[in-house]
């Protein structure tokens, strides 16, 4: 994985001092909070229902077990024992002291992490595949371009104030496990007919209030030029990106109102002046340097069937579950991909305690080279696992806590913290992410179903994806009261989708029903072979319409 | 509030002018639109000339006009408004401008080095503003990843001749 | 700041964040920030209400406490309670974890 030079130490290091120091005025109270709050966003610290919050970074998702173990060390020391990762692939402490704040981003970047834009209207932590260079459809590994952008976008001088945060995510295979469409700018790394590869760029996808797909702008940018095309698009954003209503200012209102086209015309135009000044031209030594950083790690030369495996399969039928839903297929021969679930039946998704993040940190240094992920579905990834350890790694997570058997089941559900701890929330996101884990808990309900996405924000900013669920749970307060609307067939994968609402929202008492009077009605449509979303894309809303409401 | 010119505490030599003022002696700063309004008026008095501009009015409104304006004031209406970052740079990089190009409006202290990244040469800030405040604040990042407009060596080329020094060493 | 008190509301108390570490308290009569609602100064009717936001002003500029807001509580036998979830689980702590916040630390949080 990428590894800090002396510059990235360095200027890390400086926004470490600087904070310190904005927090002493603040503390002081030369600076009041009105002019505090924009340089504490910064930097990650908000404030939260119960004491402060901070969002650590975790660039394009990859962590080293050392990270990992100082998370944790940062978790008890300055928390209490526990973390959450975000949908955004950061990491979420909720109780820390705004005193203690320059001591935990100093202990960050002690192991090369920081808290740096992951809030403000500024270009966000860019988010990428967590399969990244195990996949076996890869075209390129797209952590290089998610670093140098990363490189690029920190402190940029240009667009630290921009209209309203900005978001880029990466992907590099044709199936998208970044949810490219619905970021401000996606990235897909494709290959052109000549074997060169370069990026197609989607602009103006998003949730929250208005959800959009974005819209693809350029078929093809040539790899040294990406920086200068990106550029163009931010530029264009910041100048016409409006500023005058916080509920529009997002690059997809812009892209809806003057059309994807105009958009593309005016980027293209932009692009070509950058690129006259070659200041952004990529060299390629640079572009190796950051690649020789994500080179394959030192894979063995195996078989790819393992006996050890096999027999495990057969012996162990929790061992047979869990690797049936849990891993995925390595490129390399005699590998596995293997996905750690933070949902445990009824435990809140995405947290995770001290102690477990150590145990993964210990495992990932024994079986994946040191090395782990984090995904945009609040899971962990270890990407590099021989298959004849996998009955190891099965047991040493099971003994953590952390063997739960469900990736891409019904019970793998993104839920937002909600309003047990955010102060935007209209309604409770966990409770009802728990209760619906509760009421599917039987693995064999569960793969009879198959893979089935429920999403549940606790507000319309839809940090809990909602919109893009299969089934998306989104919280609204009526008087005081929490209610529940439920959207069907959203998706974010290649064939990304924005949910369709199915009719007047439920009450806390009546939700956990209704999906499961959603999953019966699916069960009773389906065709042979079909996922939920196959058979709502083929029957419409109609069928579940009549069940949800017919009977009432 | 207070002007820094390339880093130095000084008088502000120009005069704010509003679009309703009569025109005092001396050199000025006024609007776009009465620039627009009043042109051949304005450059007949022969005394340096500033024009402000909106966020909102692109640096292309006085493209033609830039070899007869000593200042080019961008208005922050807001610090979150960071439309004049890009319209800095446009003046610069694009229109070629090498008059001063003035912050005005809301200039936070945490804003002054991605200002003079941008190309703004001159600032007016808050009277509680010291030179060492101004020091600190201007000088927060030894390096930048990014090229801009100051000239600043990028941290990506940095490492290129860093590189290129140490295969030459090991070639010797 | 939204509005977490009801128009009309009729008992009404005072609450904010801690600067220093962020943790929710409440004003008490004499003007104390305490960190159980039970202390808190409970008033009634609004003009009654902009009065206790009157004293706050003191300690956001001492910068003791930051987004201090009027909230809807009840009133009885068994203490104060606050009126909308939102505010019983900042009083309380996330219904989530029962192990932490005020319900994990103070005697007579109520669940
Ligand atoms: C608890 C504190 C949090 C606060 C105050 C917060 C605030 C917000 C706000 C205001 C928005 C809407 C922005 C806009 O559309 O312009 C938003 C969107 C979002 N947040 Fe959060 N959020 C929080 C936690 C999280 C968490 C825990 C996650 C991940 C689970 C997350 C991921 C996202 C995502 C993915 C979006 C959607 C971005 C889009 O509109 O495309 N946030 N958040
Ligand atoms: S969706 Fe709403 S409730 Fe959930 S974390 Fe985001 S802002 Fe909070």
């Amino acid at each position: 994985m990428y590894r800090y030079d002396e510059f990235d130490h360095q200027l890390v290091n400086e926004r470490v001092a600087q904070f310190r120091g904005q927090v002493a005025r603040r503390l002081s109270g030369e600076l009041t909070e009105d002019e505090f709050k924009p340089l504490r966003l910064m930097n990650g610290v908000y404030l939260q229902l119960h004491a402060y919050m901070l969002r650590v970074a975790i660039p394009y998702g990859t962590l080293s077990s050392k990270q990992l173990r100082m998370l944790a060390h940062i978790g008890r020391k300055y928390d209490r024992g526990y973390g959450h990762f975000t949908t955004r692939q950061n990491l979420q402490y909720n109780w820390p002291a705004l005193k203690d704040m320059p001591d935990v981003l100093h202990d960050l970047a002690t192991v090369e992490m920081h808290a740096i834009q992951t809030s403000g209207n500024c270009i966000r932590n860019v988010t990428s595949d967590q399969y990244a260079g195990a996949a076996k459809d890869e075209i390129e590994d797209p952590r290089i371009v998610s670093e140098i952008i990363r490189q690029w976008s920190t402190f940029h001088p240009e667009f630290s104030f921009l209209p309203r945060k900005f978001k880029i995510a990466v992907s590099g295979t044709p199936d998208d496990r970044a949810a490219i469409r619905v970021h401000d700018i996606g990235i897909q790394i494709v290959r052109n007919g000549k074997g060169k590869i370069g990026y197609e760029v989607y602009v103006g996808g998003g949730l929250g209030r208005t959800p959009m797909i974005g819209k693809k702008i350029a078929d093809f940018v040539p790899k040294e030029d990406l920086l200068a095309y990106l550029e163009a698009v931010m530029r264009v954003y910041n100048m016409y990106g409006r500023r005058d209503n916080i509920y529009k200012a997002r690059i997809k209102i812009l892209v809806h109102e003057i059309g994807a086209e105009e958009m593309k015309r005016q980027v293209d135009a932009e692009f070509a002046e950058i690129r006259k000044t070659g200041a952004l031209h990529l060299p390629a030594e640079e572009v190796a340097r950051i690649q020789a950083y994500f080179a394959s790690p030192a894979y063995e030369t195996l078989p790819d069937e393992s006996t050890e495996l096999n027999k495990a399969v057969l012996a162990d039928p929790d061992f047979a579950n869990w690797v049936k839903s849990n891993i995925a297929a390595h490129r390399v021969p005699g590998y596995a991909i293997v996905n750690i679930s933070l949902k445990p039946i009824g435990g809140t998704p995405g947290d995770c305690s001290s102690d477990q993040m150590d145990a993964v940190a210990d495992i990932a240094e024994k079986y994946s080279f040191d090395e782990l992920r984090v995904t945009h579905e609040q899971n962990l990834t270890l990407a590099d696992v021989r298959k004849k350890d996998l009955p190891a790694v099965h047991a040493a997570l099971k003994a953590a806590g952390l063997a739960t058997a469900n990736i891409n089941l019904i019970t793998d559900q993104i839920a937002c913290p909600g309003l047990d701890y955010c102060a935007l929330a209209n309604a409770r996101s966990i409770p009802l992410a728990q209760q619906i884990s509760e009421r599917f808990s039987d693995l064999n309900r569960q793969h009879d179903i198959g893979e089935l996405k429920i999403n549940t924000s606790g507000c319309i900013n839809a940090c809990g994806h909602h919109h893009v669920g299969h089934i998306g749970i989104l919280g609204v307060d009526k008087k005081g009261v929490e209610y529940y609307q439920v959207t069907l067939g959203g998706a974010a994968d290649e064939k990304t989708a924005i949910g369709d609402i199915v009719g007047p929202a439920f009450t806390e008492e009546q939700i956990v029903d209704a999906i499961e009077t959603i999953v019966t009605t699916y069960l009773g449509l389906r065709q042979p072979g079909e996922r939920f979303i196959d058979t709502y894309r083929r029957t419409g809303i109609e069928p579940f319409k009549e069940s949800l409401y017919a009977t009432h | 509030m207070q002007l820094i010119r390339n880093g130095k505490f000084v008088a502000d030599d120009f005069a704010a002018v509003g679009d309703e003022d009569i025109l005092p002696e001396g050199a000025v700063i006024v609007s776009l639109e009465r620039w627009q309004k009043d042109r051949d008026a304005l450059t007949a008095r022969n005394t340096p000339l500033g024009v402000r501009l909106k966020s909102g009015q692109e640096p292309s409104a006085i493209a033609d006009d830039l070899d007869k304006l000593a200042v080019v004031a961008l208005e922050f209406p807001v610090y979150r408004n960071g439309r004049a970052y890009s319209y800095a740079r446009l003046l610069r990089e694009r229109h070629g401008y090498k008059g001063e190009v003035r912050a005005v409006g809301n200039v936070l202290r945490d804003q002054f080095h991605f200002m003079v990244r941008c190309g703004f040469d001159a600032l007016e800030v808050a009277d509680n503003i010291t030179p060492e405040i101004w020091a600190e604040s201007v000088g927060v990042f030894s390096h930048s990843y990014q090229p801009a407009t100051d000239g600043r060596e990028p941290v990506l080329s940095l490492r290129q001749r860093l590189a290129a020094r140490a295969a030459t060493r090991e070639a010797v | 700041m939204a509005q977490h008190s009801r128009k009309g509301a009729q008992f009404q108390a005072l609450t904010a964040n801690r600067l220093a570490d962020g943790i929710v308290v409440y004003l008490t009569a004499d003007n104390r920030w305490s960190e159980s609602l039970q202390d808190a100064d409970v008033t009634e009717g609004k003009e009654a209400g902009e009065a206790l936001l009157g004293r706050a002003q003191a300690t956001v500029d001492g910068n003791i406490v930051v987004e201090p807001y009027l909230f809807e509580v009840t009133h009885n036998e068994n203490g104060i309670r606050a009126a909308s979830v939102r505010e019983t689980i900042r009083q309380a702590g996330p219904t989530v974890r029962l192990d932490l916040g005020k319900q994990a630390e103070l005697p007579g949080v109520h669940r």
